[in-house]
């Protein structure tokens, strides 16, 4: 595909992005704020799901540890919510890290089920204030806003700068990332172990690297959640949200960047269109699911391969 | 020990209903490798018109309480059964040659769908069935006092699992349905109706679902439109812990996972009742990947 018209798309979003604030209401601007939100965990999660083709159905826990982590410094320690934010993605990685090594060799229902009971064992012991850090079933509240260049975040709008800030940032990395030599034996992982393992790629350790990864993004979405909400409780880090996660990056087009993006802004704001459909919504919104499916089985924007003209081969350059 | 064994039959109630609705997911997913998210939805739906049926017809009335619930349990299972064959066709049969993900969303949103339908017919409150539809003594086993209504449960299940399991061994049908799980493509060419099998087993799976959402309406009194996700995902679980697949693994996976879970709760900690279920679940996992009685399935090269 042509990479320039993928920039100009990029550049026009971006634009558009940037000025919606100048327009939209401070109910729109929250909205958007939550597509932003979901599009940055929607993308960790495409680090795992779409490129690594691992099916984590329990990404939430991840969300949750990270959002925790935050809010447990920030209000027990006093530390900067925005200083924690790479504490509390640490913090995800690693756990990622730790719970994944014993499971990762599971094959895909498997292993999405047993991420499934991950992201539960994590809600209820969250719920059952473990270590009586996490305020049981009421949560952690009085969380401190972010400050930023001494400048403090509080409205919408300040909010949403900051959220699409990271959301750009991340496209950045994840897009180079992608191209990587990492990035691409993550694809072959996906499309064929076996003969990614014959050629030499360990597959574990990708796997487990690219589940640390993804969840370390998420941990750090969720400190920056719990900035934005100042109280955070158990269920807000529900199986639900791990459903909707997955549902994101599935309608979306698994593994592609931009089709990620639209399938948060879809999942996160089609409800809120159907709102005049008032208790029906779910149920429209349901039926859209099964509709889309159907007729875009890849996804909105599905993942396009790069192509490799013959003219390259001859003269020995190696794509794009 | 009074204790112990009143939370061994209540385990193995529960896991009874476990079990029968795992036998769904497990069905569906050894002929067509999907997991129908859908199926905990179709199990409440069973519960529903379970109670919807009874209280309009009145048939234990007129039939006598072990007659009506018969005619009413074949009732229910006939009309969920008919959702199923109709799910399939609209939700899954579009998408059968496509990624098997996609499927998987399709599922996640008929599950949404048949879940919000049924609160805009009902209502978000729970429903409360009759009481007394099977008189509510306690049978004495062994000097045990056990409520009649848990031995039904317990016997009704391993009844349905057992005349599934005849089924699929002994009769033609069940060997195509057997065939069709282990090769689509050579099936056919043998001359078996794929098609024809998978509407069967989208038959079959969601009348034993159905079927234990009456028994839950009758067994617990009372029915919530969201209790498909948790009993879906707890019996997912237990065919999973079973060996996906594999319908002798849906129902020891069943039963075992009641019985932890009851004693779990009795035991450990009742406010980690629901996640001793999926640490079970992680452990047996880690020592066999491919659940208790699942196969070990050689890696394509």
């Amino acid at each position: 595909m042509s990479n320039r018209r993928l920039y100009l798309s990029y550049a026009l979003a971006a634009a558009v992005l940037a000025a919606s604030p100048l327009v939209l209401n401070a109910y729109w601007v929250d909205v958007l704020n939550s597509v932003g939100l979901y599009a940055l965990l929607a993308l960790s999660l495409n680090l795992i799901l779409g490129d690594a083709g691992l099916f984590n159905m329990g990404h939430a826990a991840f969300y949750a540890v990270g959002a925790y982590t935050a809010a447990i410094l920030n209000t027990h320690l006093g530390l900067p919510i925005l200083w924690a934010l790479p504490l509390a993605g640490a913090l995800s990685a690693l756990f990622a890290g730790l719970v994944a090594r014993p499971v990762i060799h599971l094959r895909g229902d498997y292993l999405l089920i047993v991420t499934v009971g991950m992201g539960e064992i994590v809600r209820i012991a969250l719920v059952n204030d473990v270590f009586g850090l996490t305020g049981g079933a009421n949560g952690i509240f009085g969380i401190g806003r972010p400050s930023l260049f001494g400048l403090r975040i509080r409205r919408p709008e300040e909010f949403f700068y900051l959220i699409w800030a990271f959301v750009a940032v991340t496209v950045l990395l994840f897009h180079r990332l992608e191209q990587s030599r990492f990035g691409r034996a993550l694809n072959y992982l996906r499309e064929d172990e076996v003969a990614a393992e014959g050629s030499g790629i360990n597959t574990v350790r990708y796997k487990l690297v690219a589940f640390a990864l993804g969840a370390g993004w998420a941990g750090m979405a969720g400190s920056l959640y719990a900035a934005k909400m100042t109280i955070i409780s158990p269920e807000s880090f529900s199986f639900w949200e791990s459903v909707v996660l997955f549902l994101i990056v599935i309608l979306g087009g698994s593994g592609s960047i931009p089709g990620v993006i639209v399938g948060a802004g879809l999942v996160v704001g089609l409800p809120e269109l159907f709102r005049r459909f008032a208790s029906a919504r779910m149920l429209v919104f349901g039926l859209m699911m099964m509709i889309m499916m159907i007729v875009r089985p890849q996804g909105l924007l599905p993942l396009r391969r790069p192509r490799f003209r013959e003219a390259d081969l001859e003269s020995g350059e190696a794509g794009p | 020990m009074e204790q112990f064994l009143q939370q061994l039959t209540n385990g193995l109630a529960v896991g009874g209903i476990y079990a029968l609705i795992a036998l769904g997911y497990t069905m569906v997913y050894g002929v067509l490798k999907l997991i129908n998210f859908a199926h905990g939805d179709l199990f409440t739906y069973g519960a529903y018109l379970g109670l919807t049926l009874l209280t309009s017809l009145l048939l234990q009335n007129r039939l006598g309480a072990v007659g009506g619930v018969l005619v009413l349990a074949a009732m229910v299972m006939g009309l969920v059964g008919l959702i199923g064959v109709f799910l399939e066709r609209a939700a899954y049969r579009p998408l059968r040659t496509s990624p098997r993900l996609s499927a998987v969303v399709s599922a996640l949103g008929a599950s949404i769908f048949l879940q919000n339908a049924l609160m805009l017919i009902y209502g978000a409150r729970y429903q409360v069935y009759p009481e007394n539809v099977l008189p509510q003594v306690a049978v004495s086993v062994f000097g045990l006092g056990v409520p009649l209504m848990r031995i039904v449960v317990v016997l009704v299940s391993l009844l349905m699992m057992a005349a599934l399991y005849l089924f699929v061994q002994r009769t033609k049908t069940g060997t195509a349905i057997r065939a069709a799980a282990i090769d689509q493509g050579a099936a056919r060419l043998m001359g078996i109706d794929v098609d024809r099998v998978i509407r069967l087993v989208f038959l079959i799976g969601p009348a034993l679902g159905g079927a234990a959402g009456l028994l839950v309406g009758l067994y617990y009194g009372q029915v919530n439109f969201t209790m498909g996700w948790i009993y879906g995902m707890k019996a997912f679980t237990a065919a999973i812990l079973g060996g996906i697949g594999n319908i002798p693994g849906a129902m020891v996976g069943g039963l075992l996972l009641g019985v932890i879970e009851a004693l779990g709760a009795a035991y450990l900690s009742i406010a980690w009742k629901d996640a001793i279920a999926f640490v079970v679940l992680i452990l047996i996992l880690i020592i066999r990947p491919t659940g208790l009685l699942g196969e070990r399935v050689a890696e394509k090269v």
